[in-house]
């Protein structure tokens, strides 16, 4: 069991994460760059001291600046897959995963014992003696993964284990990750920034922005009800923040939506790029949210293209490639778009992050 | 975005390749220099050569007071070069590693030997070494244990001028050498020795080579600092250096022959770890 309040000052930027995480439970870090994904998992590990808060794994404070505990990282029952791997170029890929039974006080024998059976558990049995050189990528993340799951640690920090790996490597990569990781009876802490990681990976999602939790809770929820343009964005949904009365929200800039739900209040709206329909013209129709829009951009999204467009309010909208060529697409052109009021999704702004109403 | 330099790239691809373009066109002013300076340093070498008595080689160099010679100078240039190792290793880790007040002055210090005239170190160890020195005096008067004119002190005298090399060197492999290895080998429990012998020594191996190489020829034609510190006696202190020097005053054959020795063992130690350790060029 990990129970830890992160306090970090840097200057300017001041980390602050509260953040619990139960055996065999996997939680995924997501956020923006230096949003203190890195800071907090330096933190964890011992290579950064707290500023304040404190931290607690396995029944023992790790790290307690109001109690002058501090334990050092070598001291920690943790296991770190770092980004680029970092395994020992100097030694084989068994005496890297033996590197640490044998600080945990193993003999060289039973060590590389240990390690030859991680290493068969990664699928790498015949890979013994290969230097990291002559690793290939996704090889080298396994290796990686085994040397830190081979000190048994009580927490698994793994900072953005499949970044380095091409798209093709890291699909492969990510399904023996997560049978490993649903393996792992200790607490495992991902961070990312690469939302698939995480939702693939990951029991629960705990988003940062500039050091601060901007949204906790299970997969379902956060892509459904995004709080925050980050994870909006990262999940594909036009996000606004407004006052609901009735059927009716004000968004903040005094723009106004018709929404299916009823609500009253502070409220997030949200609705998917593929409901907001373009019209070269005024379209017709009464419970419908119309607005004058200009393209701003237009990038490939899957099969469809995704327009951003500018307007009273910012919306993004996906469009088949026929619809495109239809409305003569570009920037700078002026449409008008459309968006049912059955397709918004309404919830309240103001309530407790973790549990926010479906 | 735009990227002008994609224009300016792409057509220079389709011309022949721009280095054997311009190896046509060196400026004589750069090139006369150069031709110049490389004869300056090849010319006395081959000087050396074209003097030595190859008739009588053979039987000049198993003279004993040349086998004695060779033997003492590799001996000691070997000893003070592992004597550097243990004391300039941990030195270099500490000015590399670990942030504390004074560092540049501790570095500043150590690069004096490589400034400091030879001689005038000499001077130096004998005021602290030397039997009436601050340090000389308390090891004789308690030990009976004297440094200077002494096969000791001759190591001790190229293990003063040679460290410099080791400690920049090995501090600049340890500076080169990413951290984060480190890191890693603390969160599998790890301490600090045992990060520095598992993972960082054998990371920086190949920089602490070419700074042992360096301190190992700096040691080898150490002379000043010798003369002064330990003397010249033959058997005892008197290095290569030291007998070509002697030599040149009554048998200038002999000190070509003694020259040639030392120059055929010093090429033969750069050449032979040059490529391993020196760089890749």
């Amino acid at each position: 069991m990990l129970d830890a309040h992160l306090v970090v000052d840097r200057g300017t930027f001041r980390l602050d994460l509260p953040l619990t995480i139960r055996p065999g439970e996997v939680v995924a870090l997501l956020g923006p760059n230096g949003a203190g994904k890195t800071t907090a998992l330096r933190a964890f590990a011992g290579l950064l001291p707290l500023t304040d808060g404190h931290l607690r794994l396995a029944g023992r404070h790790l790290d307690h600046p109001g109690r002058r505990i501090w334990t050092p990282t070598e001291q920690r029952p943790i296991g770190v897959v770092f980004q680029d791997y970092l395994l020992f170029p100097h030694l084989t890929a068994l005496d890297n995963i033996a590197f640490g039974p044998r600080r945990q006080g193993l003999d060289r024998q039973r060590a590389r014992q240990r390690a030859a059976d991680w290493l068969a558990r990664v699928g790498l049995a015949d890979h013994a003696r290969r230097k990291p050189r002559q690793l290939s990528g996704g090889q080298a993340q396994r290796v990686a993964l085994a040397r830190a799951l081979a000190v048994e640690p009580a927490l698994l920090l793994l900072d953005e284990p499949l970044a380095a790996l091409d798209a093709r490597t890291r699909l492969d990569t990510r399904a023996q990750l997560h049978h490993h990781l649903a393996n792992h009876r200790g607490a495992t802490l991902l961070v990312t920034h690469d939302p698939i990681d995480a939702v693939v990976l990951a029991d629960r999602l705990v988003i940062i922005e500039d050091g601060q939790v901007v949204q906790e809770g299970d997969v379902a929820t956060v892509t459904a009800q995004p709080r925050s343009d980050y994870v909006a964005r990262l999940v594909g949904l036009n996000l606004y923040r407004g006052y609901a009365d009735g059927h009716h929200v004000r968004l903040t800039d005094g723009f106004h939506l018709v929404t299916g739900d009823q609500h009253v209040g502070a409220v997030f709206v949200a609705f998917a790029p593929s409901a907001v329909a373009l019209h070269p013209h005024r379209p017709d129709g009464s419970p419908r949210n119309t607005w004058p829009v200009t393209i701003n951009g237009i990038q490939r999204h899957g099969d469809n293209l995704r327009v951003q467009l500018d307007g009273p309010v910012t919306v993004a909208a996906d469009v088949t490639p026929a619809a495109a060529a239809q409305l003569q697409l570009a920037p700078g052109r002026t449409l008008w778009a459309a968006v049912k009021a059955t397709e918004t999704r309404v919830y309240p702004a103001a309530v407790a992050p973790t549990d926010a109403e479906p | 975005m735009p990227r002008p330099d994609q224009v300016t790239v792409a057509p220079a691809r389709s011309t022949p390749p721009p280095r054997a373009r311009r190896t046509g066109r060196v400026p004589v002013a750069l090139l006369l220099p150069a031709a110049l300076g490389l004869l300056f340093l090849v010319l006395p070498l081959a000087g050396l050569l074209v003097r030595t008595p190859w008739s009588t080689l053979p039987q000049r160099l198993t003279e004993p007071g040349v086998l004695t010679a060779l033997r003492l100078s590799v001996q000691a240039a070997t000893l003070a070069t592992l004597l550097c190792l243990v004391l300039g290793v941990p030195l270099a880790w500490l000015l590399a590693r670990i942030d504390f007040p004074g560092r540049r002055l501790v570095r500043a210090l150590i690069t004096v030997p490589l400034v400091l005239p030879p001689v005038v170190g000499g001077v130096a160890l004998l005021l602290v070494f030397g039997r009436r020195g601050i340090l000389g005096g308390w090891l004789d008067s308690t030990f009976g244990f004297t440094l200077p004119f002494t096969t000791t002190g001759v190591v001790l005298a190229e293990a003063f001028v040679a460290m410099p090399f080791l400690v920049i060197a090995v501090e600049g492999a340890l500076r080169g050498a990413d951290v984060r290895y480190e890191e890693a080998a603390a969160t599998l429990g790890a301490g600090r020795w045992t990060t520095f012998t598992h993972v960082t020594l054998p990371l920086v191996a190949p920089g602490i080579a070419a700074g042992a190489v360096l301190c190992w020829a700096r040691a080898l034609g150490e002379f000043g600092a010798t003369i002064t510190f330990a003397g010249n006696f033959p058997g005892r202190t008197q290095t290569m250096p030291l007998a070509v020097y002697l030599a040149l005053e009554t048998d200038l054959e002999a000190a070509i022959v003694l020259s040639l020795v030392l120059l055929t063992v010093s090429v033969v130690i750069l050449a032979s770890l040059r490529d391993r350790w020196l760089g890749n060029s």
